[in-house]
């Protein structure tokens, strides 16, 4: 098996609306290597999400994948028959989400949900499977982890629910973890928490992990690559300390300039306008309405990436030096 | 002399405790501030903490349990009717969700509009239009949008629609509760810019909410931390955020993620979470994650002490200069 764990190579999703065909992911390259951690950073509406439920297959109708391929552990996830695919799921790819509280079942305990994962993917049950679940408590750091598996959800706080969730999502030891703004509901003592959490499992388990985040903080505080999205496309690709010194697309530019900083004056001049309606994408670059830098060209021509270095990526015609 | 001066203000809830039982949450916990014209006051805690009660209690949105608020030399909690309503004109509110604070189906000229008639501020259909387009246009919005709804308007644009309305009202305090939260980066930034403009042009004062401490640091000249209702420290801003006294503030300074990857954090990080109002502990409501807490911290109330000039923190030990020093932002080494 050669090749980067996931890869993601030119995947377009397009949503069926009633005022047309709303293309959302415009053509999304993106690998994650084993036991790599990648930061995928944006804004709403950018296209994070969508990339994260198709690469599961995971998207409802009206939305669709109309191109491109998604590889994992060398098998073509997109062509995958269901049930094959149904293996994917948990096994070999994990997902948690924002709302933790939401994602558990309410009627079910802990306990009683970890062991019907237990039961279905590893078919271990009884005191086997006891054990696992409360091993599967500890790593994912749960204070007293009898009082755990016994509980509803409702009876947790935010906080242990995501590491409840974390625990089910590792139930099936998976080889990659998406995280999609797992961190964004929680408080933020918390979320340092199980940001801290998530690095260990790095290093404890070499658990690949994708995390889906607005936030650069997050990205700066928990990935070692990181892919910027604007539009439905990858406009910058870098490792995270090189995207943080020198940004290179005038977008990831902006945007780190516009956050708020401790003990740094707010320089955020701000990005002008909005981001496009992807029933109307402007031609060009889809940012170049916004840019500070764009020429007449960029309003012409829509710009390939252009590789500037090992795994440092830029869809810009006139970069940022 | 302050705008605005409110002493020892308590909020008490009654929340149900089994079929009949009711027991007290103390949402708001003997707190007491001051703010003078065209400041802003930072007030920063996590879900919980009782920092949005603190400002329905101040504008009177509700009533609070006890305490005192004294706005320009007017004490609030006795007014009503008529005095109340003139003086509320002054005290205007901007909450988080924009789409949820406008009312989706009044047009953005109509919802500006409103306070200007309720107030009698303008008289006549003409009077009115154009110091609606003037808001407007302070706010960053053109005559085009006059005729809109909220749901054709982004988040961003919702939020300054929202302060316009706040505006027409003419206030000089205006209590903004989380008013960027729920916005992109890129439009927040924006958004705390026009901020600070119309405060530099109005001289209105603000009392700035936000669980962000960026985001605060951006806004506030001086802070006050809450934790589960009550205020753990306080002091400006600077000072605060590069020497955090209370082992809360610590671990919230802590939990604001990384500037830059290469950054290493001096941190203090605490298990647990916040719990709630309603478990009265005696002493220090922190410190059951508090890693430093004592005997006496469990045993007695701690009322803030001084730690510096301006700067106090409800913690004894720092004030008796028993904790370990606190390296802060200066001590950050830096590695690329």
């Amino acid at each position: 098996m050669s090749g980067p764990l996931l890869e993601i190579r030119g995947l377009r999703v397009e949503f069926a609306t009633p005022r047309g065909v709303a293309r959302v992911l415009v053509g999304v390259d993106l690998d994650v290597d084993r036991g790599e951690v990648v930061g995928l950073v944006g804004e709403s509406g950018c296209g994070k999400s969508v990339t994260a439920l198709a690469v599961l297959r995971l998207l409802r109708a009206p939305g669709r994948v109309s191109g491109g391929r998604v590889r994992f552990q060398g098998r073509d996830l997109l062509a995958l028959p269901e049930p094959g695919m149904r293996g994917v799921r948990g096994r070999g790819i994990a997902m948690i989400f924002q709302a933790p509280r939401d994602c558990l079942n309410p009627v079910l305990t802990i306990g009683r949900q970890l062991g019907l994962l237990l039961a279905r993917h590893d078919r271990v049950a009884g005191g086997a499977a006891t054990a696992r679940a409360r091993e599967l408590c500890e790593m994912v750091e749960l204070p007293d982890p009898e009082r755990v598996l016994r509980a509803y959800p409702h009876e947790l706080s935010g906080g242990m629910c995501q590491r409840a969730m974390i625990a089910l999502a590792l139930a099936c030891r998976p080889a990659l973890l998406i995280a999609d703004e797992a961190t964004t509901a929680l408080d933020v003592t918390v979320q340092l928490q199980i940001l801290l959490l998530l690095r260990g499992l790095r290093d404890t388990l070499g658990l690949a992990q994708l995390i889906i985040t607005h936030n650069l903080g997050v990205v700066a505080e928990a990935c070692q690559r990181v892919a910027v999205m604007y539009a439905g496309e990858i406009v910058e690709t870098a490792a995270v300390g090189e995207l943080f010194a020198a940004p290179r697309h005038p977008y990831t530019r902006r945007l780190l300039a516009a956050r708020p900083r401790i003990g740094a004056a707010p320089d955020g001049e701000p990005i002008p306008g909005s981001v496009p309606d992807p029933l109307a994408r402007p031609p060009g670059c889809a940012f170049h309405p916004r840019c500070h830098r764009a020429q007449p060209r960029c309003g012409e021509q829509h710009p390939e990436p252009a590789v500037l270095g090992p795994g440092r990526t830029v869809r810009c015609y006139y970069p940022e030096p | 002399m302050s705008l605005l001066a409110v002493e020892a203000l308590c909020q008490e809830y009654r929340v149900p405790a089994g079929v009949f039982a009711r027991r007290p949450l103390v949402a708001v916990d003997r707190v007491s501030l001051g703010l003078r014209e065209g400041e802003t006051l930072g007030v920063v805690g996590e879900s919980g903490s009782g920092k949005s009660t603190l400002a329905r209690c101040i504008l009177q949105l509700e009533r609070p349990s006890g305490g005192t608020v004294t706005f320009d030399g007017r004490e609030l909690t006795t007014l009503g009717g008529r005095e109340l309503r003139g003086v509320r004109r002054l005290l205007q509110m901007v909450f988080q969700d924009p789409a949820a604070s406008l009312n989706p189906r009044l047009r953005v000229g109509y919802t500006v509009a409103e306070p200007l008639r309720l107030h009698r501020l303008r008289e006549g259909g003409a009077a009115v239009g154009a110091r609606v387009e003037e808001l407007l246009r302070a706010v960053g919005l053109g005559p085009e949008h006059v005729d809109r709804y909220p749901h054709q308007l982004s988040g961003g644009q919702q939020q300054r629609v929202a302060i316009a309305r706040a505006l027409a009202c003419e206030p000089r305090l205006v209590a903004l509760d989380e008013p960027t939260s729920a916005l992109d980066v890129s439009v927040q930034a924006a958004l705390l810019a026009l901020l600070r403009d119309l405060q530099a042009r109005l001289g209105l004062a603000y009392l700035f909410i936000s669980h962000d401490l960026a985001v605060v640091s951006a806004m506030a000249g001086r802070l006050m931390v809450m934790y589960l209702g009550q205020v753990v420290e306080e002091g400006a801003a600077t000072e605060l955020l590069a020497r955090p006294r209370h082992p809360y503030t610590q671990a919230l300074v802590s939990a604001v993620p990384r500037d830059t990857p290469w950054a290493e954090p001096a941190r203090l990080v605490v298990a647990g979470e916040p719990g709630s109002s309603l478990a009265r502990a005696a002493g220090c409501r922190f410190a059951p994650r508090c890693p430093w807490a004592v005997g006496r911290c469990r045993a007695e109330p701690q009322p803030l002490r001084p730690v510096g000039a301006g700067h106090a923190a409800a913690c004894w030990r720092a004030a008796a200069g028993e904790l370990p020093p606190w390296p802060g932002t200066a001590g950050r080494t830096e590695r690329r």
